[in-house]
């Protein structure tokens, strides 16, 4: 067996069993301590497959960014999770059931699938320029490969994902913004606004008697 | 042991993608999880593009692979923005009795 292959082996272990135990965990912090473990494993894989940016990308946004904004939420909300937990037995086995279903007609699928020849796929694919071809050694590295279509063919793409993105930004903004009574803040518009009778009242005091 | 192909990727995202599945049914009540799994079942999409588009010597399989990273980002943010709002509204996070739209 070669060394790919048991990197492969291993690496698909760990993120099945990684899957597994986000699933299956009974506390929401070690369930996403999984599933950064499983993110980092199918990393792993997308090296493998020579996918190099993907996989720095995968850990960069989901490990850096998702994962902590999840365990961020486990850790802000005081929920008893135990509670959250009754069920868990009274739903496996009929999604036990599904997931055998699933996976068995998934990899009958894929049993019978044949990749296309390559008679085939060079008909369906005329003539492919170099950057698209990724299997060349002397050709352009998979970043670099990646970065040519991206901002060429795929540039409308990549601007769509740009406002999918400023739009979840927005909606998060906006869902967890609150105004918290009896904060003090400044208000630009109302300083400049006042006048001087707003604020001053000139009293005359007799003598004597002093103020009220 | 054969090399490894197409076949072993698939096998592992469509396992994957069953797992996260399962997920969702076994932990109906508990939403963080229920988000977790949704991640689970996109890396599993992500593998079946980024190896159809290494098998098949096609880049465009990880361009969309970008795209589906860049959607399930903006679904965990938004997801997780929902989970705290509604949070501070109930002080809980059962899904079960969100029924608070239906009266």
């Amino acid at each position: 067996m070669s060394i790919a292959a048991i990197a492969f082996f291993v690496f698909a272990a760990a993120v099945i069993a990684s899957a597994l135990m986000v699933v299956a965990s009974k506390n929401p912090v070690h369930s996403v301590l999984f599933l950064i473990t499983a993110f980092i494993s199918a990393a792993g894989l997308f090296v493998l497959m020579g996918a190099e940016y993907l996989a720095m990308v995968l850990v960069v946004v989901y490990v850096g960014a998702v994962a902590v904004l999840f365990l961020f939420v486990v850790m802000m909300l005081d929920v008893d999770f135990v509670e959250l937990k009754q069920g868990f037995l009274q739903y496996l086995p009929v999604a036990g059931v599904l997931a055998t279903i699933v996976v068995v007609e998934l990899i009958m699928v894929v049993a019978v699938w044949t990749a296309p020849s390559d008679a085939e796929f060079a008909r369906a694919h005329p003539a492919p320029t170099a950057a698209e071809t990724i299997t060349d050694p002397n050709g352009p590295t998979n970043i670099e490969a990646l970065g040519l279509i991206l901002y060429t063919d795929y540039i409308h793409y990549f601007q769509i994902a740009g406002i999918v993105l400023l739009v979840a930004m927005i909606g998060a903004i906006i869902l967890t913004f609150r105004t918290r009574e009896g904060v003090r803040r400044q208000d630009p518009a109302a300083q400049v606004a006042r006048k001087r009778k707003d604020g001053v009242e000139l009293v005359d005091i007799k003598s004597g008697q002093g103020l009220s | 042991m054969a090399d490894i192909g197409l076949g072993h990727y698939l096998t592992v995202a469509a396992i994957l993608f069953a797992i996260g599945m399962a997920g969702i049914f076994i932990n109906r009540k508990n939403v963080i999880v229920i988000l977790m799994s949704i991640e689970l079942m996109l890396l599993a999409v992500n593998i079946n593009l980024v190896a159809f588009s290494q098998f098949l010597g096609d880049l465009t399989g990880q361009v969309f692979a970008f795209m589906v990273l860049t959607v399930a980002a903006a679904e965990a943010a938004v997801g997780l923005a929902i989970l705290v709002a509604y949070f501070r509204n109930r002080g809980d996070i059962a899904v079960e009795d969100a029924n608070l739209m239906k009266n």
